[in-house]
């Protein structure tokens, strides 16, 4: 104890006899100072414009350009096609705008159940993980697991689970448990869907598991101790103390697994390769399938670009609604 | 200590990006002798496996280095990358010197002008036209205009019977028209077996058994203008005829419906399955474990008489084509190699190995390939086969409409009713997909 304290005078003192010895003696002008941060930052930015902002700029010109097999070798010299290709893309009383719309509500439907029910199942999981007790630890490793697998190791193996004849869900449904008729196809048919959400929730639960359960550990445990002692159950501090701290926490959490979730490709593409069957058919595969399948690498940027326009507006919206939340709160 | 550090990142950055540019784009227009020394190669996968290709395609290449001193850089691209592979070494310039397409792909890569034509003077240098097949050339680009590609291996489709299961069902002949096929079919079909395999989700196979039944039904899938028209009565009526195996006829197990990765082939093996339409099956079944004298060959069956031209066709011509990048930097060595892998002997060699027929009009006399299933192959192959389409919109065809006989499939695999309306909408939906010209 005294020697720590010994030492942190001498520290104080010898700070006190020189100062500014930290910056050394050279102290960098006004301006080289304010320059520092922004000459650290420019290889992350040249990096990110590199990788995330050029490749963007590229699809949004293709997508006013009459992009097909005849100048994919030379792409710049494929003819300025206006807004057409955008036209296709939303007419929705032809068959491509309207393949288009359905490939939409079926993912915003498919996002939702996917998001929900990863939050929940992540929480709930959390939740229960919270207090300390025997094999914690390995549980806590074990729920990680679908999240640290390679996706397309992971996907694969369920759609070997979900093949008709030798599958293992049908095995278990229908051989053992014989809760159906006969055994039923999972990667083909309106199935496909179900098939799509387990494997996604499967493959993004364990996300939410990690984030809330690193939410939980900023919840001071007097809030419990004085709640419990004021004779709140547990369902009442769930709802009144544990929900409103995650607040934070959870706008983000959701924010991201609503844009993974939204744009995800491996999963579908894996599961069902190039051809997705209607009703699992995801925007992102939709969207492949419309440039590569057809060669019609235009209309497949336009759709990109509108697909990017409609995320980019869910997030603004989620995050004025957010910072107005918060802002509320604050007062 | 400081400023040296941002100095080097920022350094480190620019010059990335100065590479990353560098990467980008590719402007040259055609090929020259750079390189002279070196080459690269994308094989196609034609033996039981990638590393089975290696193991096949090494020591011919080091052959062909001892002879010219060019050393040939192999990869063996597995087909359902193949296509988008060569989609991106055609934008960016940055393909290989030498590679393997499927044929059906000729006309569609074609029309990219990525690849070098075969003009006379290329022509010349491997020995001249005359010494391949006249149906194998048919299908190397659209007629008329220079070969895109040059055939390498040829194959052809066929019936391939189970011995056993044919004998437990008192069938005594493979059937030869349609109608015996069901009626044979209806005999076989019973107790968990089922007479006829299919690989209901892959397109590509949709699509050569619909071509070919098409054909039979009259119909082309394009018009003469190499538009798309495949709501035509026959095309209707082939595709029908198709899913009704298993619609209908109740030959074909529904689980086929989702089959892609040749488990119909592993069925027949199993002694679950009787028959399957294939191209030169042998080598799978000999990896399934099935010896040589348990299976048979026949030719496929048309709708009445025997297999010739016109609406007789059994087949479509299925092969493997070889193409030089027009970009490429070492194009007199290109050109060598492609001599040396279309040589007499090099296709004796290789065509023996994949089980294909060499479509080099010498090397078919060799004695390997008398056996009775290649024979079958190469008559039909020789009398009443025809390319695909050689349209560049082929390969988007195979892709919508191989989708169309995949829905269908499904449907009748989950015992929706498919009439001649529900195709016909199922093939109209996949004439909208195809791209405006």
């Amino acid at each position: 104890m005294n020697t720590t304290a010994d030492s942190e005078v001498r520290e104080r003192a010898v700070r006190k006899d020189t100062p500014g010895a930290a910056r050394g003696p050279r102290r960098p002008g006004r301006l080289r100072r304010s320059a520092l941060p922004y000459i650290l930052l420019l290889p992350a930015l040249l990096l990110e414009l590199l990788i995330h902002l050029v490749p963007i700029a590229l699809g949004i010109a293709m997508s006013f350009k009459e992009l097909t097999q005849f100048h994919l070798r030379d792409w710049g010299s494929a003819p300025w096609s206006g807004l057409d290709n955008f036209e296709v893309a939303v007419d929705f009383d032809a068959p491509v705008g309207q393949a288009l719309l359905t490939s939409f509500f079926t993912t915003c439907l498919f996002t939702v159940l996917s998001v929900g029910l990863c939050w929940l199942l992540g929480t709930a999981a959390a939740v229960c993980m919270q207090e300390s007790f025997k094999g914690r630890g390995v549980l806590r490793a074990l729920f990680l697991v679908p999240y640290a697998l390679p996706v397309y190791a992971a996907v694969i193996t369920w759609a070997f689970m979900f093949q008709r004849d030798n599958g293992l869900i049908n095995h278990v449904l229908h051989d053992q448990l014989g809760l159906t008729d006969s055994p039923s196809f999972w990667l083909i048919g309106d199935n496909s869907f179900w098939a799509l959400l387990i494997v996604s929730v499967w493959k993004g639960w364990p996300f939410a598991f990690l984030i809330v359960m690193a939410g939980l550990q900023n919840i001071p445990k007097e809030l419990y101790e004085a709640a419990a002692l004021d004779g709140a159950g547990v369902w009442q501090q769930i709802r009144r103390i544990t929900l409103p701290s995650l607040r934070s926490v959870n706008q983000v959490l959701v924010l991201v697994l609503f844009l993974w979730t939204f744009n995800d490709f491996n999963t579908p593409f894996v599961l069902f390769g190039k051809a997705a069957p209607e009703a699992a058919n995801l925007i992102s595969i939709h969207i492949y399938q419309s440039s590569f399948a057809t060669w019609n690498f235009g209309t497949g940027s336009a759709m990109s670009v509108l697909l990017l326009a409609f995320l980019l507006l869910v997030t603004a919206v989620h995050l004025v609604a957010t910072s107005r939340g918060r802002k509320v709160s604050d007062v | 200590m400081r400023g040296f550090r941002a100095v080097a990142s920022g350094a480190v950055a620019v010059s990335l990006l100065a590479t990353a540019t560098a990467c980008g784009g590719g402007s040259s227009t055609g090929g020259s002798n750079e390189s002279p020394k070196t080459l690269t190669y994308w094989a196609s996968n034609q033996g039981p496996n990638i590393e089975a290709d290696k193991k096949i395609l090494e020591p011919e290449l080091r052959k062909f280095e001892e002879r010219t001193g060019i050393k040939v850089k192999l990869e063996v691209v597995p087909w359902s990358d193949l296509l988008n592979r060569i989609m991106t070494a055609t934008t960016s310039g940055q393909g290989p010197d030498v590679l393997n397409i499927g044929n059906t792909w000729s006309a569609s890569l074609q029309s990219t002008g990525a690849l070098l034509p075969w003009d006379e003077k290329n022509l010349e240098k491997i020995g001249g036209r005359d010494r391949f097949v006249e149906a194998a050339l048919a299908s190397t680009g659209a007629p008329g205009s220079d070969p895109a590609a040059i055939p390498l291996y040829s194959m052809s489709y066929a019936l391939y019977y189970n011995k056993k299961m044919f004998a437990d069902a008192g069938v005594e002949k493979p059937p030869a028209t349609w109608d015996e096929l069901v009626a044979t079919g209806r005999k076989l079909s019973k107790d968990g077996k089922w007479a006829l395999g299919a690989e209901g989700s892959n397109l590509s196979n949709n699509i050569h058994q619909v071509f070919v039944l098409g054909k039979q039904h009259g119909a082309d899938f394009f018009d003469a203008s190499g538009k798309p028209d495949f709501t035509s009565d026959g095309a209707v009526a082939a595709v029908k005829q198709y899913v009704d195996f298993m619609a209908t006829d109740k030959i074909i197990a529904p689980g086929n419906a989702e089959y892609a990765q040749n488990q119909s082939l592993s069925d027949f093996a199993k002694d679950k399955t009787a028959m399957v339409l294939w191209q030169a099956a042998a080598s799978t079944f000999k990896s399934q474990g099935m010896a040589d004298d348990e299976w048979g060959v026949a030719p496929v069956p048309v709708q009445a008489g025997a297999p010739g031209q016109g609406k007789s066709l059994n087949s479509m011509v299925a092969g493997i084509n070889m193409a030089v990048f027009k970009n490429t930097k070492n194009l007199d060595g290109a050109l060598e190699f492609v001599k040396f892998m279309t040589s007499d002997e090099e296709q004796k060699l290789l065509c023996r190995t994949y089980g294909s027929i060499p479509p080099v009009k010498a090397a078919q006399s060799d004695p390997a390939f008398d056996r009775p299933e290649l024979k079958v192959l190469r008559d039909t192959l020789a009398t009443s086969a025809a390319p695909l389409p050689q349209v560049p919109n082929e390969s988007q065809f195979e892709t919508v409409v191989g989708t169309a006989v995949k829905n269908l499939f499904a449907a009748a695999a989950g015992g929706e009713p498919v009439t001649t309306g529900s195709v016909k909408a199922e093939l109209a939906k996949a004439q909208q997909q195809m791209p405006q010209q």
